[in-house]
């Protein structure tokens, strides 16, 4: 038996045939810069194409020209747009919900994450679990329970909260609260055991743990959950359709779709440059928070 | 400072019985070292001094207090781990003052501490690093100044060496004896390493299978080993073991290792073994420096046969000899000026005087 394994491993240790490691490596470049520049074009050519139209009048997009080229180039969608106090308003109750609503899902989901992270308690993994399969539950699914709630909690308490833009405060951390403490699990899961262990001896509470060791730590994977949670309530539409109708309650997406599209009429120009400026609030913020995004602060607190 | 005491502290997983009861007195400035192999429950001994795991049964004190539901923090102990566990957001000086920090000591007092742990480790001009900027040794005096600083009762090291390369861990482990001669704090150490265990401890305590095998200093686990397992388990190369049997040829006691090896026992040996069965299942044990090359005067004692050698590793300083007797492969210390070559024959002495008998089935010494 043993003379057969010796020949078995011998057999194909002879055979070597096939290109070296660096010629693997430059098709495997080749092709992934191929797929890459495919990708990035199927990105970048939507909002290529907003911003050229946005800086079209209404006449030059309805006419039958070139709709690649701006032949007559003007700001007019950008001032009128800026200058009205709709979209001023639309843009306030934006900021206004996706500030709170990210506020609340970090004071929710970090101290949520620690404990089923660390504390281990009875239930803890099953707990971690439910959190993540509601994140699986769509919102499609969820809004007419949600609206029935929010009935029926005001025919018994007087307090109107379909309507006001802060009902979205309680509406989005259903979205973003299982998701953020999903990610955060994660996080402090890769945090050595031994370092809330020092802590622990060196004298700190479980609060102190997680303010003074954990947050900092973990720092790149709360600002990715950050991120987020603010991409996800600036950008959703759907709960605020439905949970907001007055034209002062409403946030960017669905104001920008209820009061530019008239009917029939569409006013394609300051629906893009409204798109447009509504997009760049999370690309300023990816921006500046990639370094940290990308950046392990875990380096060098153990060996490795 | 404080004595540690554990009475017949058991912990239980579920089914798995990691530590099944142990006694263990620590007195004041003592460094005691666990050791054993991996699983051996030295390290969830040390964990549950440290107040990081439960106790399923028993007591442990702590400068006579019973501490069994006493938090970490609240049990005056300083830790240094395997992996060194410093903060990574924090510098080296943030690092070791963090405990103080947390119990609100005046700054001036923080900074004298730091200073003085930083200039007892040297690693005065790193104080403002942050660990990742750091060796692996500078690592490790910065948890172990983490731990100074306090100036706790116990300080507790869960195998500190174990991830710095041979030679560093040779100067750390220096260095952990000069800062244990210098502060005096109890100490209790845990290494998988039998001769960290010999150079560092007061004290050894060799553990198995959750229990310990037997408590000792170096020398008198090293001389007087009680079973086989601590015979076997410390010193380097590993003690020899040979199946024998006793017998009497001509009114003197013999032990004989087979049908062709028969040596007689010096008289004070003779007379220890004299009731010990001439049927038992023994085993006869040797140190690889008891098995030297033959001399021209024999000393009392010391008795010769002739062996083949199947391996010679020469060391420098002496040389090493395996042969196999009887099946079992027996590795001896010779002088590097003897002409030692492998698969020739060679003429050795065994020096009974320092030679062990154990019983076979169970192990301990006789």
């Amino acid at each position: 038996m043993a003379s057969t394994v010796v020949i078995d491993k011998a057999a194909p240790t002879r055979t070597v045939r096939y290109g070296s490691m660096s010629r693997d490596r430059t098709w495997a470049l080749r092709w992934s810069y191929f797929f890459l520049t495919l990708f990035a074009i199927f990105s970048l050519v939507p909002p290529l194409y907003m911003m050229i139209t946005s800086l079209k009048t209404s006449a030059e997009i309805s006419a039958a020209t070139n709709p690649w080229w701006v032949f007559h180039p003007t700001l007019s969608n950008y001032v009128e747009l800026l200058t009205s106090n709709q979209f001023l308003t639309f843009f306030r109750n934006s900021a206004l919900v996706s500030i709170f609503v990210v506020t609340i899902t970090m004071l929710i989901s970090v101290p949520a994450a620690f404990a089923l992270a660390r504390m281990r308690f009875w239930g803890s993994a099953t707990l971690a679990t439910g959190v993540f399969l509601t994140y699986l539950i769509p919102e499609t699914l969820l809004f007419l329970p949600l609206f029935k709630m929010f009935v029926v909690f005001s025919d018994f308490t007087g307090i109107q909260l379909i309507n006001r833009w802060y009902v979205l405060l309680i509406v989005y951390p259903t979205l973003t609260v299982p998701f953020c403490t999903w990610i955060m699990i994660g996080y402090f899961a890769s945090i050595p055991k031994e370092l809330d262990e020092a802590a622990i001896i060196d004298g700190a509470s479980w609060f102190q743990t997680l303010t003074r060791i954990f947050i900092p730590v973990a720092l790149p994977g709360i600002i990715a959950a950050t991120i987020f949670a603010f991409t996800v309530s600036w950008a959703q539409f759907l709960y605020p359709l439905v949970f907001t109708t007055s034209t002062d309650q409403l946030v960017m997406p669905v104001g920008i779709v209820t009061s530019l599209i008239k009917g029939d009429v569409f006013a394609w120009g300051q629906i893009m440059t409204g798109a447009l400026l509504g997009a760049a609030p999370p690309l300023i913020i990816y921006a500046f928070l990639m370094d940290y995004y990308i950046a392990g602060l875990t380096a060098g607190a153990t060996k490795g | 400072m404080a004595d540690v005491t554990l009475r017949k502290v058991v912990k239980r997983y579920d089914e798995v019985e990691a530590v099944r009861g142990i006694d263990l007195d620590i007195a004041d400035h003592e460094f005691v070292v666990l050791v054993g192999p991996s699983g051996c429950g030295k390290s969830t001994t040390l964990r549950m001094i440290a107040g990081l795991e439960d106790i399923t049964d028993g007591d442990i004190m702590i400068g006579g207090d019973v501490v069994n539901d006493v938090p970490p923090k609240d049990r005056d102990i300083a830790m240094v781990f395997q992996n060194y566990a410093l903060y990574p957001h924090m510098t080296v000086a943030e690092n070791m003052s963090f405990g103080l920090r947390l119990k609100r000591y005046p700054k001036a007092e923080i900074k004298t501490r730091v200073d003085e742990a930083a200039r007892m480790l040297d690693i005065v001009e790193l104080v403002d690093r942050k660990p990742k900027q750091l060796s692996g040794g500078q690592r490790q005096r910065v948890a172990m100044g983490r731990a100074i600083v306090r100036h706790p009762k116990v300080f507790l090291f869960d195998e500190p060496l174990s991830n710095l390369d041979a030679k560093l861990r040779v100067q750390m482990r220096i260095e952990i004896k000069k800062v244990h001669q210098k502060v005096r704090t109890t100490t209790v150490y845990v290494t998988h390493d039998q001769v960290e265990a010999m150079t560092l401890a007061d004290r050894v305590v060799v553990m198995n299978h959750g229990r310990i095998e037997q408590i000792g200093t170096p020398n008198e686990l090293y001389h007087k080993p009680a079973t086989r397992f601590v015979a076997g388990f410390i010193g380097s190369p590993a003690m020899n073991f040979m199946r024998c049997w006793l017998e009497d040829v001509a009114g003197k006691l013999h032990v004989r290792l087979s049908d062709r090896i028969s040596f007689p026992l010096p008289p004070a040996r003779a007379a220890r073994y004299q009731s010990v069965g001439r049927d038992e299942k023994l085993l006869l044990g040797l140190r690889p420096e008891h098995i030297t090359e033959a001399s021209a005067h024999p000393e009392p004692g010391h008795e010769e046969f002739e062996t083949v050698l199947d391996v010679i590793e020469p060391m420098g300083m002496e040389t090493l000899v395996y042969f196999t007797l009887e099946g079992a492969q027996i590795c001896g210390k010779v002088n590097p000026n003897v002409n030692a070559q492998a698969e020739k024959p060679l003429r050795l002495a065994v020096d009974l005087n320092n030679m062990h008998l154990l019983n076979e089935a169970s192990g301990a010494v006789i």
